[in-house]
């Protein structure tokens, strides 16, 4: 089935499988402290994450610092194993597959990182790292490796004379260029992008966005876009997920986000990312008191209780969950 | 703080008990054995073998080393082979004259590097900062039995201002003078051969705490440079400077070794060099374990100093 | 020599969306030519190197240079400095301006053997520990805490002592000893590296675990383990002096400049004949001297601090 078919059918890729399944998600940290280093409790980062990737789409997992954006997409390549929960990727559970099969299954699934300055090796030319991917799988002879490395410099906007450079020998905005272009070396199914443009300054975030965009469509990509604001997701993505200290709170298509925000958190989100256009500006600002709880001792019931303006009793005692619809959302009392 | 030091220490504790292992495995590894002490003309195998039975030599190996344990625990540390007195008594003796020799080195090492390393660092780029690095590099490149060697020749043969070795003179009954003037120049060598890289810590603590807002805010303030330096200055500079004799100790006592037989310095290094030659293993063994026992002290000593000065590491 | 800056844009188009790209061609500077030249702006270190490559010359040339062969007795015993031996015999009769010569061919084998062998075994240990974390770091860095408790020389006296003495054992025992503190150094790299994100794409493209250790990690770890082996070697030469002053070392009739210092122990010696003991010092010095400018040179150079 291509890419443009089921977009058509509500843009929501129910009749195909997903490519990744997460269920039931957690990333705990022990804290220890004493003598011994005894484990006195844990730093929830994730705790409980349940949605699917499909095929062809771009999913945004939006939320604060610590919200456990970041974990969940490292848990999701491996890099960062879960917890507890079942990572599937085309339906096969990432926590059996070891060693050499596990290294077969990373060519399908990559991630971008987000800080251009420690995420290439200063001691290797570019051309060099981005042969590598390809001769290590024994995909590519030299000469194959170098011509495509070649072709993917020119797809992400450099050229074939920047292969002999040394990545101190580049700006940000180029160096997350490159990482882009390793990242595309095999082929991937799934890119992970960790907040790849928050690094950059904003006239280059556009132009990276723009190349992301591009390359989804010509690479038939699926992309799970990390950031901490909506504004940027706004833009590439299909799907939103919002996140609050470790838990899902609202999932939906973008449109629906920001036109029909149902969580409370998700409007709080809206109201302060930044509009340029002066006039566009007039929205209602929900401006939210307290910080972000930590991680290591979550509220009671629902997360958000100590800072929502529209906390009820009920709100302290259980923990709402996630309504199985299209658009879905986890409070007791979701707006419109 | 207090729960940092019992971590340390229980930490040290299986590291010690490494170091008795391995020097165990050492003297069985040495050629010949604690009944060879016995061997005289008249001795029969019948009498060696109820020798070795008597001393548990026939025992498995891991039962003749928890004995030795037990032994040394209760110092025991066996009987010379070459004067067939216990160890024990061989080292205390010998202790005094190192402990000496070593505090004294110390002391001369940072009456030299402290002023020197101060004065680089305030002066840092002039001729006294290349002078001083020069100085420093040569203490650390130059083998101190050279300069041993050297400085007898220049003192005691050419300008016979100092004796050539020993602790007293031959003859006298030593007195602190004596004792004094035997004590210079093995102290001095010891001392110059730490105080070149001595005086490189003393400059780049210097150096970091000099560049360091609160002494730009006391100049602000009109005081006086030297008041500057050497009041505010120092006193956070000497803290890091402190906690570095930890570090010097194990050079020290291997610099001692040659020293001390250079000079004929009575200590323990000079007891190793005849214990080496002479094959006397339990003697070589117990200083070998009490020199392991002074180098985790000052191991330890050193992190307990940097937890104090560095809150940071405490709860590490 | 640097291509002036070429200053194009080029249009590429990526499905009809124009992306912008200027370029500069310029030098590519690689880490070597970085390191190399900042170590030549340091005026000792270069000092440092030319001396020191001076005594490998000697080391290497010995055979040819030395007028007389060092083992052969054939001079008068103690004589003072003559046209015949230019500067004088030694206790046996031997000619000392040979033997110094030779010399080198010990102290600087002892230097780079010793330091070779623990370097390697330092590397991997610290490296093991740094990546694989947990337990394993704990079992190697407590072996290293007592390797580290032990005062150096004492035991190289005992382990030289029982293994008896000689160049070869000399050359095995510190390099069976030095690796402590490397390991350490390389622990703390590795710890840090595998943090970085490139380490990380590593293992997300699938790399296996050796080729992200020894081509990603330790590559970038070169400079402290390379400062600290060029302190090491200074190190190891004079250790190995001191052993062969004490009897300990190198045995005669082969050539130490340690040894050679040892029949200075005899005041007789010490005050009738300088000759026999002052220039193997001098060597000695000159050596640990260059090293330890060449040393600080490199460190200097790979200071990251200082690089942008």
């Amino acid at each position: 089935m291509s890419v443009e078919m089921s977009l058509e059918k509500d843009g929501i890729f129910k009749e195909l499988s997903p490519l990744v399944e997460i269920q039931n998600l957690k990333k705990y940290y022990p804290i220890k402290k004493g003598i011994l280093s005894k484990t006195v409790g844990h730093v929830k980062a994730v705790d409980g994450l349940n949605f699917s990737i499909y095929p062809g789409e771009t999913i945004s997992l939006v939320g604060e610092s610590g919200c456990g954006k970041s974990t969940t997409g490292r848990a999701i390549v491996k890099l960062d194993p879960p917890t507890d929960g079942k990572v599937l990727f085309e339906g096969k559970d990432m926590a059996t597959i070891q060693n050499k099969e596990l290294r077969k299954i990373r060519t399908d699934m990559q991630i971008i990182f987000q800080d251009p300055y420690s995420s290439l090796n200063p001691r290797k030319r570019i051309g060099d790292l981005l042969a590598e991917p390809l001769i290590a799988h024994q995909l590519a002879t030299k000469e194959e490796a170098n011509k495509k490395v070649d072709r993917m410099l020119e797809i992400v906007g450099l050229t074939k004379f920047h292969k002999s450079r040394y990545p101190h020998e580049f700006s940000g905005g180029q160096r997350q260029r490159v990482g882009i272009a390793r990242a595309l070396m095999l082929n991937p199914k799934l890119i992970v992008c960790d907040e790849p443009v928050s690094a950059l300054d904003v006239s280059i975030q556009a132009q990276v966005l723009n190349l992301l965009k591009d390359l989804q469509k010509e690479f038939n990509l699926t992309y799970l876009f990390i950031a901490h604001g909506l504004g940027a997701v706004k833009y590439i993505s299909d799907r939103i997920a919002v996140m609050y200290l470790g838990k899902i709170v609202e999932i939906g298509k973008t449109e629906e986000i920001f036109k029909n925000p149902k969580h409370p958190y998700t409007k709080v989100l809206l109201s302060a990312y930044p509009i340029p256009n002066p006039h566009l500006r007039n929205r209602e600002r929900i401006v939210v008191e307290g910080d972000v709880p930590s991680p290591a001792n979550p509220p009671q019931g629902c997360r958000f209780h100590t800072r929502c303006p529209m906390v009820q009793a009920i709100c302290k005692e259980k923990e709402p969950l996630l309504n199985a619809t299209d658009h879905s959302v986890a409070c007791h009392f979701p707006l419109n | 703080m207090f729960q940092y030091i019992i971590r340390r220490l229980l930490i040290a504790i299986p590291v010690l008990l490494g170091v008795t292992i391995f020097n165990f495995l050492i003297i069985n590894l040495a050629p010949g054995n604690p009944v060879d002490m016995y061997i005289n003309p008249d001795t029969t195998q019948a009498d060696i073998d109820a020798k070795k039975e008597a001393l548990g030599l026939n025992d498995p190996i891991y039962i003749q080393y928890f004995r030795w344990l037990g032994n040394l625990l209760q110092g025991d540390f066996g009987f010379s082979y070459t004067t067939y007195e216990p160890v024990l008594d061989l080292v205390l003796n010998r202790v005094g004259p190192t402990l000496l020799l070593m505090s004294t080195a110390l002391i001369i090492a940072y009456i030299i590097a402290i002023p020197i390393g101060i004065l680089s660092a305030t002066k840092q780029y002039s001729w006294i900062d290349y002078l001083t690095t020069t100085f420093s590099f040569l203490g650390v490149s130059i083998p101190n039995f050279f300069l041993g060697l050297g400085s007898i020749y220049v003192f005691a043969l050419v300008l016979n201002i100092l004796p050539t070795g020993g602790m007293f003179t031959l003859g006298s009954n030593g007195g602190f003078m004596d004792t004094l003037f035997h004590l210079i120049m093995p102290a001095a060598i010891l001392g110059t051969g730490i105080a070149g890289s001595t005086v490189r810590y003393v400059r780049s603590s210097m150096l970091e705490v000099l560049g360091q807002d609160y002494l730009r805010t006391a100049r602000a303030k009109g005081l006086r440079e030297f008041i500057v330096t050497n009041k505010h200055g120092l006193k956070n500079a000497l803290i890091p400077i402190i906690t570095i004799i930890g570090m010097e100790i194990p050079v020290l006592i291997g610099g001692a070794v040659v020293t001390e037989q250079i000079f004929q310095w009575p200590g323990l290094g000079q007891l190793t060099i005849q214990s080496i030659s002479s094959r006397d293993y339990p003697t070589l063994m117990a200083i070998n374990f009490i020199a392991a026992l002074a180098v985790l002290f000052s191991n330890l000593l050193t992190d307990i100093l940097y937890a104090v000065v560095d809150p940071r590491i405490k709860y590490n | 020599m640097s291509i002036p800056n070429v200053k194009m844009d080029t249009e590429l188009p990526v499905n009809n969306v124009v992306i912008p790209v200027q370029e500069q061609l310029g030098n590519e500077e690689s880490y070597l030519k970085l390191i190399t030249k900042r170590f030549f702006k340091h005026k000792l270190a270069v000092v440092g190197l030319i001396i020191f490559s001076l005594m490998v010359l000697i080391a290497i040339f010995a055979p040819v240079i030395a007028p007389h062969n060092p083992y052969s007795v054939d001079g008068e015993f103690a004589a003072a400095p003559s046209a015949e031996n230019i500067l004088g015999t030694d206790e046996v009769g031997r000619d000392l301006f040979s033997r110094l010569l030779y010399a080198a061919r010990v102290s600087l084998s002892v230097g780079v053997g010793a330091v070779a062998i623990y370097v390697a075994i330092g590397t991997i240990l610290g490296a093991i520990a740094g990546y694989f974390g947990k337990w394993v770091d704990m079992v190697i860095m407590r072996i290293t805490d007592v390797f580290m408790s032990f005062p150096y020389l004492m035991v190289i006296l005992v382990l030289v002592s029982i293994m008896g003495p000689s160049l070869f054992n000399v050359i095995l025992v510190l390099g069976l000893l030095g690796w402590p503190s490397i390991a350490r150094l390389v622990r703390g790299c590795v710890l840090t590296i595998k943090e970085m994100d490139y380490v990380k794409a590593g293992v997300a493209l699938g790399y296996s675990t050796p080729k992200i250790v020894f081509q990603h990690i330790l590559p970038n770890c070169i400079a402290p383990i390379l400062v600290n082996a060029t302190f090491g070697i200074a190190s190891a030469i004079i250790m190995e002096a001191s052993l062969s002053f004490l009897g300990m070392g190198v045995q005669p009739p082969t050539a130490s400049w340690g040894n050679m210092l040892n029949e200075a122990q005899s005041i007789t010696v010490l005050a009738t004949q300088p000759w026999l003991w002052i220039p193997p010092g001098v060597m000695i010095l000159l050596a640990v001297l260059s090293i330890n400018f060449m040393g600080d040179g490199l460190r200097d150079a790979m200071d990251p601090k200082s690089f942008k």
